[in-house]
């Protein structure tokens, strides 16, 4: 007896599907990168501020618990300035505000000149060192505690990383920079710097 | 009943013989794809591994210097994010050529992955009327601002969507990447991508000999042939080895930042905590992985 001829259509259909099928399952490459093609595996990203609590260590700012300390290279001292002493050891102590005649006079003071002078962050009595307002004495590798001092979210966001440029690697070590090597401490104001060459315009008639 | 019509034909003169074994011929051509040449991302890794050492063979020939190619894989348990602080930014474009260096762009055609756009204060952010051909002479000018865009590594990219062959796919470290031999230069991606980050070799790219970087990825800064599309790739070649891109390092002022999104002790999770952050386009839903903020 003759099959129905609708029984050869059923299992020339039934071939091609199970085909496809299995091309579909053994991952053939299809020539369209259809939409989720793309990403090879999912990832979990956790929404924004889900880690509040984890803060970086080095953001702790109660008083009194020991902060870690960033390797900075060595302030960017003018040659032969550094060590201090080796001039003012002699010297008497001159505390009274006024212009500079002697000496230092290439420097020219403009950061809160109204308010502050020399004396309010160098230690009068040892110029090797810088001094906080508590009268702690900090060395010039640490300067960044005593700018720190009036700008204070500056230098939570510097240890975090944020402020400021660091070298290394992302996963692992980094060097910090000092306040002092991007910002004068005498004129910290950035001075304008010349652009780069803007791209050429596209043009109509050549790439 | 006579023999022709027993033999049902379909709308269009078609018979169910010849429909299935037409539709059969062409299953088993589908399948015998998978026998010809594979995109980068397919193959075996001692097949990729062959195919580098080619890429290295013809580069030093065209070169006449030893040129390094790596494969390093994604790192396990990266998720690459980047920041760029708005309030930071002067415009000096030192960032572009940075990258033009790192990245072995082409001198001539000239080709910027990066394009600093200048933008007014008063406004505010608005594409149309931001203005990359600046020139100044000193930056930042009075009452403007800087918005650098290159590839913003979207999670829901519109260009991977588009590519009709597959050349590129977002890797697991969230870096979106072309291989640079299966794109067939339709620039489809290019017309989906609504940051304009994507770049095209309408002509030979000239790179001076003097001016390779020897250290190359094969998704990344290798010398790219004419007819390809390119963009930033975070630097892959530097950041799957531990380092900064070229662009970070660089900056004068320190407005960028880069990260691991999955370390909660990173910079880029601290910026996301902490700061006011935005990102471009928001309403096309991207959701880019480079992140504007401002650090004040």
């Amino acid at each position: 007896m003759k099959a129905p001829p609708h029984a050869a259509w059923l299992a020339g259909s039934l071939a091609v599907a199970g085909v496809v099928a299995v091309a579909g399952v053994a991952g053939v490459p299809m020539p369209r990168g259809a939409s989720g093609e793309g990403v090879a595996r999912r990832s979990s990203l956790e929404p924004p501020g889900g880690h509040a609590a984890a803060r970086s260590p080095s953001s702790a700012s109660t008083p009194g618990e020991p902060e870690e300390r960033p390797e900075v290279p060595p302030p960017p001292f003018t040659d032969g300035i550094f060590p201090c002493s080796q001039c003012h050891a002699d010297m008497p102590v001159d505390r009274r505000r006024r212009p500079l005649e002697a000496m230092h006079t290439d420097i020219a003071l403009r950061h809160d000149e109204e308010h502050r002078w020399c004396l309010d962050c160098h230690d009068a009595e040892d110029r090797d060192w810088l001094h906080l307002a508590s009268g702690e004495r900090v060395p010039f590798d640490e300067s960044y505690r005593l700018c720190g001092q009036c700008h204070g979210e500056k230098l939570r966001d510097w240890r975090a990383g944020v402020h400021g440029r660091r070298k290394g690697q992302w996963n692992g070590h980094k060097q910090y920079l000092l306040c002092a090597h991007c910002h004068n401490p005498h004129e910290p104001r950035f001075k304008p710097l010349e652009p780069m060459p803007a791209p050429r315009r596209p043009s109509r008639t050549a790439p | 009943m006579d023999a022709d019509a027993a033999a049902v034909q379909g709308p269009r003169g078609v018979t169910r013989r010849r429909f299935t074994s037409c539709a059969a011929a062409a299953a088993a051509g589908w399948i015998l794809t998978a026998c010809g040449p594979k995109r980068l991302r397919e193959m075996p890794p001692n097949r990729l591994k062959q195919a580098i050492a080619e890429l290295e063979r013809r580069y030093a020939e065209q070169f006449g210097t030893g040129v390094r190619v790596s494969d390093a894989g994604p790192l396990p348990g990266v998720e690459f994010a980047y920041a760029l602080d708005l309030s930071r930014c002067i415009g000096c474009r030192r960032c572009v050529y940075a990258c033009v260096e790192e990245n072995n762009q082409s001198r001539d055609p000239q080709v910027h992955w990066i394009r600093v756009l200048s933008m007014e204060k008063e406004k505010g952010i608005r594409f149309p009327e931001s203005d990359p051909y600046y020139e100044p002479e000193t930056v930042p000018e009075e009452g403007r601002f800087y918005v650098p865009v290159s590839c913003q590594q979207c999670r829901n990219a519109p260009c991977t969507k588009t590519c009709p062959t597959g050349a590129t796919w977002v890797e697991p470290d969230g870096i979106v990447v072309i291989d640079y031999d299966w794109c067939i230069g339709c620039r489809c991606c290019m017309a989906a991508c609504p940051y304009g980050a994507r770049h095209f070799n309408w002509r030979e790219p000239s790179l001076p000999r003097d001016a390779l970087n020897p250290e190359t990825h094969y998704l990344g800064n290798r010398p790219r042939p004419r007819g390809v599309v390119e963009k930033c790739t975070f630097c892959i070649q530097r950041v799957r080895a531990g380092r900064y891109p070229a662009c970070v390092e660089v900056c004068p002022v320190g407005a960028r930042k880069f990260g691991n999104l999955l370390d909660p002790k990173s910079e880029i999770r601290y910026i996301i905590e902490h700061k006011r952050v935005l990102v471009l386009k928001q309403d096309l839903n991207t959701l880019p992985r480079f992140f504007y903020f401002y650090g004040t």
